[in-house]
């Protein structure tokens, strides 16, 4: 299954973007950035939807000049029937393929080739391997996975490709409720779209001034930033085939290609994250969930070359 | 409800092996009613638990994988994985299962200390068996059975009044 | 409507089966089910003995197999279904797409309930489960308005249980990873939610100050009552403003809402709380089956009952109210 080079996906952007900056932002990945396969549409919120919807078409016929390979996004929570409608329209009429992140999706596209978003539980084999028979092609696992799930994982389910997020906030919870909204004394049904005014996410500290959390809507994701640089090669020798780049308000091409070149082995992994962090120096990086431990901490590379030479 | 100054203010002078001996054979009447109690404990059987009564001169040891207690007189330093200090009655409250923990564990009637998963193991432990404290000490106490019982009822009427309402 | 009641021991089993319940749930005591806390839960013989008992008083058991199978670890929860479907529970409640699958083959005429931890939010996400393992019930995540349910139960072909009483996720059910971020710990992976083993108590000055690893999730001045550090409910510092960031430590209380509940199509009212003691149990399923068999002009007295037992303590009708969003 793993024949090829390992590839990278750019996620769906999560954030709520100006219009403008989120068709700026498509454009120079379609130019760029060396990434196969572009994930894309509303994931978070069905209220956002009209900020992006006049920009698609453009973004798309850029993106497929530039030869990369569109999968739809669908929404993570779909309470309403107008989120369902959406979920549904685009499991009749994407001519492109389309990643579920909820149940409904699942539902609506089994028999199709298409992908399973990170959203979806994918804990064990026996899950991927159900997903699988009903049509997945490619399942990007949760964050909250440990390498040895994964490992597991991918070996017992040949036939399909396997996704691991690399880079980006980690999408840590979905609520009914907006806390975006709330915090800045609205409620959701009458939002005013705040989210927009923090492109990165809002911060979210602890009493005691720790950086902790962002909101982003009815999202919270880490205030870390997952960066998985140093374990890029375990992953492809346990057969991961692509690295999710999740999108966040920084030079994402940059991104794409720091990962490439370490991907390709023209840049190591220590380098490649001295560089990660003048391109991103927002957000501390973690690992932590790879690791087994704590999704927040970052286990440094050193200590586990230690472990390997005492093993 | 406090425990009552003039009744926990001889325990200050009571030889420690007296009360000591009288404390270990409630706790063995107490075990061999509920055989299964330290069951539920799993790894944290092997912690030891120190409990403080605010308003007894008393510290109490609990070693569930010795099935053991001690009893040392205040200022006492022991060691401990995990510490309970509350006023005795909500301490024995606790015991029955008679008031919700949760409620008491963050009202701050009760404060923990240490190892607070050891903590909860026991309390959900005590919680999960049927222990009813006039019933169980009263059957150690012999001849004086009614006596005991019938303080400890009225006692843990009294205790408890004021606390039904200590939900989380 | 059926009242469905939780245990987290045997004690408390015999107490919700006294008080009235028409159900009782409970898990076993290890990883496979999402209250796996210290001391508490069932083993094999506990479990056989609690069903006998709900048996003799005309009670069901239903057993959550509810977190998701640790990859390459599955025995783990393929065991506790056989031993469960063995022992004779009337229902199994679980979220992981493999382990419904293998418990819809093994046993197909075991009667399978889809746990709030699975997330089905919606007419496909229900109607999916129901066809392809056969679900005869799904318990509704959280974030659903009670015209919501009604229109959901108008489209799909299996019965539905909404939590009514005890605690209250903030976050979409089995999709949160707020806990295994701070201490490694999650409730779909470990079947904990901000685990005991990972908070700690400091006293800072006047204040009580509760961690969870390495973050603060509160601080209580001297006469505030103190809170476990549930991570969602913590006091936050956002831009300038600081407080209940999710959610105010509240619970959820929607019994004042039955007949609309009833009307919307609702076939079972849960009860949160199996980390909860046994007199807490005891009084809440007591209570709540007076109100259900009561008429509503009478409910009111009973429930106010309930509230005035809560002292204290704030309720919320969260998500089944649309401003809570």
């Amino acid at each position: 299954m793993n024949a090829g080079k390992p590839m990278l996906t750019l996620g769906p952007v999560l954030y709520l973007w100006e219009g403008e900056k989120w068709r700026d932002f498509y454009f120079r990945i379609a130019d760029e950035a060396p990434v196969t396969h572009v994930v894309i549409g509303e994931t978070v919120c069905s209220k956002r939807l009209h900020f992006t919807d006049p920009y698609l078409p453009p973004v798309i016929e850029r993106l497929v000049a530039a030869g990369k390979r569109i999968v739809f996004s669908t929404l993570a929570l779909v309470t309403l029937e107008r989120e369902s409608q959406y979920v549904r329209s685009l499991a009749a009429d994407s001519p492109y393929p389309v990643e579920a992140n909820d149940l409904s999706a699942l539902a609506l596209l089994k028999g199709e080739p298409h992908w399973i978003g990170p959203f979806v539980n994918v804990y064990n084999a026996a899950t991927a391997r159900l997903l699988a028979r009903r049509g997945a092609s490619s399942i990007c696992l949760p964050p909250e996975l440990p390498a040895s799930s994964i490992t597991e994982i991918v070996s017992q389910t040949p036939g399909i490709g396997f996704e691991v997020l690399a880079f980006g906030r980690m999408p840590l919870a979905i609520s009914a409720r907006c806390a975006h909204a709330r915090a800045k004394g609205h409620i959701k049904d009458n939002c005013q779209f705040v989210c927009k005014d923090d492109p990165d996410g809002l911060p979210v500290k602890t009493l005691d001034r720790q950086s902790f959390l962002a909101l982003n809507g009815v999202q919270t994701v880490s205030f870390t930033c997952q960066a998985l640089l140093a374990d890029l090669s375990d992953l492809v020798g346990s057969g991961v085939s692509r690295f999710r780049l999740s999108p966040q308000d920084c030079d994402m091409v940059a991104v794409a290609r720091l990962y490439d070149e370490v991907l390709d082995g023209r840049v190591d992994a220590e380098d490649g994250l001295a560089r990660l962090r003048q391109i991103y120096p927002d957000a501390p990086f973690s690992n932590g969930f790879h690791h087994g431990q704590e999704g927040a901490a970052w286990i440094a590379r050193a200590r586990n070359l230690a472990h390997g030479a005492n093993a | 409800m406090e425990f009552p100054r003039p009744l926990a203010a001889p325990l200050a002078v009571v030889p420690m092996p007296l009360i000591e001996g009288t404390v270990k054979l409630m706790f063995e009447s107490l075990l061999k009613r509920h055989p299964a109690l330290f069951d539920r404990l799993g790894e944290h059987k092997a912690k030891r638990y120190v409990f403080r009564p605010v308003d007894l001169p008393l510290v109490f040891v609990v070693e569930p994988s010795r099935a053991a207690v001690s009893v040392t007189r205040k200022p006492a330093d022991c060691a401990a994985d995990a510490v309970v200090e509350g006023p005795l009655f909500l301490l024995l409250a606790l015991l029955e299962g008679r008031c919700d923990a949760d409620g008491l564990f963050f009202s701050r009637a009760l404060t923990v200390g240490g190892d607070m998963e050891a903590t909860l193991a026991l309390r959900n432990a005590l919680d999960g068996c049927e222990i009813d404290l006039p019933r169980d000490l009263g059957a150690s106490a012999g001849p004086l059975a009614p006596f005991v019982s019938r303080t400890a009822a009225a006692l843990r009427r009294r205790a408890l009044a004021g606390e039904t309402a200590a939900w989380n | 409507m059926e009242l469905i009641c939780p245990a987290g021991t045997p004690a408390a089993f015999r107490e919700a089966v006294d008080a009235g319940a028409d159900a009782v749930y409970c898990g076993f005591r290890d990883e496979t089910n999402a209250r796996n806390f210290p001391g508490l839960n069932f083993s094999r013989e506990e479990l056989g003995e609690a069903i006998a008992y709900a048996r003799r008083k005309g009670t069901q058991t239903f057993v959550a197999l509810n977190t998701f199978m640790r990859a390459g670890h599955e025995s783990l929860w393929y065991e506790a279904a056989a031993d469960a479907v063995q022992l004779g529970v009337d229902a199994l409640i679980l979220a992981d797409f493999g382990l419904m699958a293998h418990v819809a083959e093994t046993y197909p005429e075991q009667r399978l309930h889809v746990s709030v931890q699975a997330s089905a939010s919606n007419p496909d996400a229900v109607n999916f489960l129901v066809e392809t393992f056969g679900a005869r019930r799904v318990v509704l995540p959280r974030t659903l308005t009670i015209p919501d349910i009604a229109r959901l139960a108008r489209r799909i072909r299996c019965e539905i249980e909404v939590f009514v009483f005890g605690g209250l996720c903030v976050m979409a059910e089995g999709r949160c990873s707020l806990s295994s971020y701070a201490t490694g710990k999650s409730p779909n992976m470990n079947g904990v939610c901000s685990p005991a083993s990972h908070v700690r108590y400091r006293q800072d000055g006047s204040d009580l100050v509760s961690e969870l690893g390495a973050y603060t999730i509160n601080r209580f001045p001297r006469d505030e009552a103190a809170g476990y550090p549930t991570l969602c409910k913590g006091r936050f510092d956002i831009a300038d403003a600081h407080g209940y960031a999710f959610e105010d430590p509240v619970s959820l209380d929607v019994m004042d809402q039955i007949d609309a509940l009833r009307e919307a199509g609702v076939s079972a009212l849960k009860i949160e709380g199996r980390q909860r003691g046994k007199a807490y149990v005891a009084e809440v399923v007591a209570t709540l089956r007076k109100a259900l068999d009561a008429r509503p002009e009478e409910r009111r007295a009973l429930l106010a009952r309930l509230r005035l037992l809560s002292e204290g303590q704030r309720t919320t009708s969260g998500a089944y109210e649309k401003r809570w969003r």
